[in-house]
């Protein structure tokens, strides 16, 4: 079954074409990243798919039902989770506080407004376990605006994860991460399981081969080209839009 | 038949009037988000300062322009010295407007009384008028004509003219407005500035037939409201057609079914938010 | 060392405050007795406003709408002759929370200045209304001569100090109801949503339904303090959807602290007090409290709702 399908998908901006034509299939547990140079259209595409806009034209399948005229939140119900490039954390809340929106998100207890949230002990201690999961136990009550910037690229995917999705998308993960932080990103992001299909946007090539198996380039906002890991890392034309 | 002339009349005139306040009203938003609740405030401090100085000197002319002085200065001094600190926080925006809403209708209980006043009309504009078979007041007919000159004025002064094109870029998009080098701030104050005048001349004008008293301001801020709902916000053309809607439906209403009149302005109203909430030519959402 | 012990629990100031409201009427006169019963039905009235204001994100300018629906309902009941107490005041808090369903499908598609737009100009027709309509509401005069009655177990709520104890009583509900609805999974949705729209609808919540159920939440809470007022004022007039009604428990907001239980409560305390302080002594209370506005707003440029959500 197939995670996603696009089908001649294209967006089109008071005349400007942010994606033109762009059709691909991503295979459940498959690792895609999508590169190209700034302005191709990467995260427009993230938005396309997730919701945040919808098509001048073009169709859209998830896990094969067609979501195209869905909202986020209805596609979101159905297993689409995602980062965003610029992180978009609740920041005046706590780190738990935060967490703790996503655990609720999936669950019914979502909407109840006449029990304290604390008297929901199995959300509570899903949020705790995610804490000491990743380590981030002792700052679990330290306002979100409060933590470093490395703290808060990790939080992004800890809250995409907390829905519990069947396709993740990532944007851009790394962006703005010391060369340690960015491995210990790349780790995780690899040792996440196969019954999540990941679609990663990346700017690092080396974080992009690394976690990979196949990639697709846009350019302009069309598709370059396509194809397994080892055929793209060697394809000239690829380096050629990024230098020229 | 008369009757219907007349209201139309009537209605036409009283849409004018209006049409002077919303327009000011929407310039002021359309271009800086600024939702300003004592707009209502300057038909009122119009009215009071042109009804002294009409007192005093008897001329018209000279009140109206007294008046315009003095709505503009202050227009000028909540801008530059209060909103302008706010630039893009609507919401703080919104609540210094609140506050002058109270000083200037406070200042104006103070000054010049709670009793319901009437400017006298010019002399000239005293008699009446024969239209086909019925008698009509000039002074509304005048009135009708100011407002027809000030929506010319203002579609001149948007479509043809420099600053018009300037207004009109901001409107769109401010980034673009500032990159062009121009003195964004003066053309803040500018506009706000001009909201104030189309509004305080509307005191002015209105003054002889609607009349100015504690609350007007607040009455005047309801129509305006209602006018911008339906014509669209940032709209001129929406403000005019959305005056002539609001000022003919106010009307009839009024003659037809006198209590409830805001109920015939508050259906409109509600179907427009149902179904497009920036007003029908207003910027579409995306 | 013991005995000082107690003055470091948290549970101090509480329970000095229930002291003090408790026992208020054998200390002080009817007057302050009355500031009090205002402090609470004020209190409860910007409650209800932060719901939407503070832990939602929305700026409603026009929250005296609800207030306003509510109170006519009640006092237009009463007058007409219907004895019931209770069957009155759930009968108004009822049109209030229905004004809310009715408006929230008006307004909440708005965001920012749009919905500042649209909220102020609902509360404003519904003035214009109240005024015009003089074969009903009576216009500006209003309808006085709005009493208490008995509320069933032979208590009788005309005496002011009976009233009292009821205000407090309904005050503290009140209280506890918000706290457990503010810490509901329901209520931090409603401040996720404050925090970040785009992230809500990426976790899946159905932000619009939160939104409006929320301004129907905010418009009951604002129906029970409008009815209370009139029970305690004994009249009601078109002011009651006035636009200074909603600029007052605005600033109560600002001033007291947005986004908490205590904020709006001592909001109200000082308004009232300012208002009723300030009024004794001069009849240019109005130009008072726009002064304050304007000043206030200048020295607390930012972070007053700083959140509040743009286009």
């Amino acid at each position: 079954m197939k995670a996603l399908e696009i089908e001649g998908l294209s967006k089109n901006f008071g005349g400007l074409w942010a994606i033109r034509n762009v059709s691909l299939d991503i295979e459940e547990g498959e690792r895609r990243a999508i590169i190209g140079p700034n302005g191709a259209g990467k995260t427009t595409l993230f938005h396309l798919i997730n919701g945040f806009l919808s098509p001048s034209s073009g169709r859209l399948f998830l896990f094969g039902d067609e979501v195209t005229h869905l909202e986020v939140h209805q596609r979101a119900a159905r297993g689409i989770s995602r980062t965003f490039q610029v992180t978009n954390l609740f920041q005046k809340l706590t780190l738990f506080e935060n967490l703790l929106l996503g655990v609720q998100a999936i669950r019914r207890a979502r909407s109840c407004f006449y029990r304290r949230i604390k008297s929901f002990k199995e959300m509570i201690h899903e949020a705790e376990n995610l804490l000491k999961e990743w380590n981030l136990w002792e700052k679990k009550d330290v306002p979100l605006k409060n933590l470093s910037y490395g703290e808060q690229r990790q939080i992004e995917v800890m809250m995409a994860l907390a829905t519990q999705p069947r396709l993740l998308l990532l944007d851009e993960p790394t962006a703005g991460l010391s060369p340690a932080e960015t491995l210990f990103m790349t780790s995780i992001i690899k040792s996440l399981p196969r019954e999540i299909t990941i679609i990663l946007i990346e700017h690092d090539m080396d974080v992009a081969f690394e976690i990979a198996e196949k990639i697709t380039v846009l350019h302009f906002g069309s598709i370059l080209t396509e194809g397994p890991l080892e055929q793209i890392k060697g394809n000239p034309k690829v380096s050629e839009i990024y230098l020229g | 038949m008369s009757f219907w002339i007349i209201q139309t009349l009537n209605g036409l005139s009283f849409s004018m009037m209006l049409f002077l306040v919303a327009s000011g009203f929407t310039l002021i938003f359309g271009l800086m988000k600024i939702i300003n609740i004592a707009h209502g405030s300057f038909y009122l401090l119009g009215a009071y300062i042109g009804l002294t100085v009409l007192k005093a000197t008897g001329n018209f002319l000279l009140a109206t322009l007294a008046s315009s002085i003095g709505v503009v200065l202050v227009g000028i001094i909540m801008q530059r010295f209060f909103l302008r600190r706010f630039h893009m926080k609507e919401l703080q925006q919104v609540l210094l407007t609140f506050g002058f809403v109270f000083i200037i209708a406070d200042l104006c209980l103070w000054i010049w009384g709670g009793n319901p006043q009437a400017l006298p009309k010019p002399s000239l504009l005293k008699g009446s008028i024969w239209i086909g078979s019925v008698v009509f007041p000039s002074y509304r007919l005048f009135v009708i004509l100011v407002g027809i000159l000030v929506a010319i004025g203002l579609w001149i002064f948007q479509e043809k003219t420099k600053f018009g094109a300037i207004v009109r870029a901001g409107v769109d998009d401010e980034e673009m407005l500032r990159g062009t080098g121009i003195n964004i701030q003066v053309v803040f104050v500018g506009v706000f500035a001009l909201g104030a005048l189309l509004a305080g001349i509307g005191g002015m004008i209105g003054g002889p037939f609607v009349g100015v008293f504690p609350g007007v301001d607040l009455s005047m801020l309801l129509l305006a409201l209602v006018v911008v709902i339906i014509g669209g916000i940032g709209s001129l053309k929406g403000a005019f057609l959305g005056s002539l809607f609001v000022g003919l439906v106010d009307n009839f209403g009024k003659a037809l079914f006198p209590e409830l009149s805001l109920f015939t302005l508050f259906a409109p109203m509600a179907i427009v938010l149902a179904i497009k909430p920036t007003g029908i030519f207003g910027r579409k959402e995306e | 060392m013991k005995k000082f012990e107690i003055l470091k629990s948290p549970l101090l100031l509480p329970c000095l405050f229930m002291g003090l409201v408790l026992f208020l009427p054998y200390f002080f006169s009817n007057y302050y007795v009355g500031l009090v019963i205002q402090i609470f039905i004020m209190a409860i009235f910007a409650l209800s406003l932060d719901i939407l204001v503070g832990h939602t994100g929305l700026p409603s300018l026009g929250h005296a709408t609800y207030f306003g629906v509510a109170a006519y309902a009640t006092g237009l009941l009463y007058l007409a002759g219907i004895k019931n107490f209770w069957l009155v005041m759930v009968v108004g808090i009822g049109l209030g929370g229905l004004t809310a369903v009715l408006f929230g499908f008006l307004a909440i598609r708005a965001l920012g200045a749009y919905f500042m737009l649209i909220t102020l100009a609902l509360s404003q027709v519904l003035w214009g209304i109240a005024f015009k309509w003089r074969s009903f509401t009576r216009g500006d005069d209003g309808l006085p001569g709005i009493g208490r009655r008995e509320i069933g177990l032979g208590i009788d709520l005309k005496p002011d100090l009976h009233f009292y104890y009821f205000t407090l009583i309904l005050f503290l509900i009140i209280l506890v109801a918000l706290f457990i609805f503010l810490h509901s999974p329901f209520g931090y949705a409603l401040r996720g949503v404050r925090e970040s729209e785009s992230r809500m609808k990426a976790l899946g919540y159905p932000v619009w339904r939160y939104k409006y159920l929320a301004f129907v939440f905010a418009g009951i809470f604002a129906g029970i303090s409008g009815v209370l007022w009139v029970y305690y004022s004994g009249f009601v007039n078109p002011s009651y959807f006035g636009v200074d009604l909603s600029a007052k428990a605005l600033l109560m907001l600002i001033l007291g602290g947005s986004g908490s239980l205590l904020g709006p409560v001592i909001g109200s305390g000082i308004i009232v007090l300012l208002e009723n302080i300030v009024s004794g002594f001069t009849e240019r209370w109005s130009l008072i409290l726009g002064v304050i506005y304007v000043v206030v707003i200048m020295l607390f440029s930012e972070g007053i709702f700083s959140f509040i959500k743009k286009r």
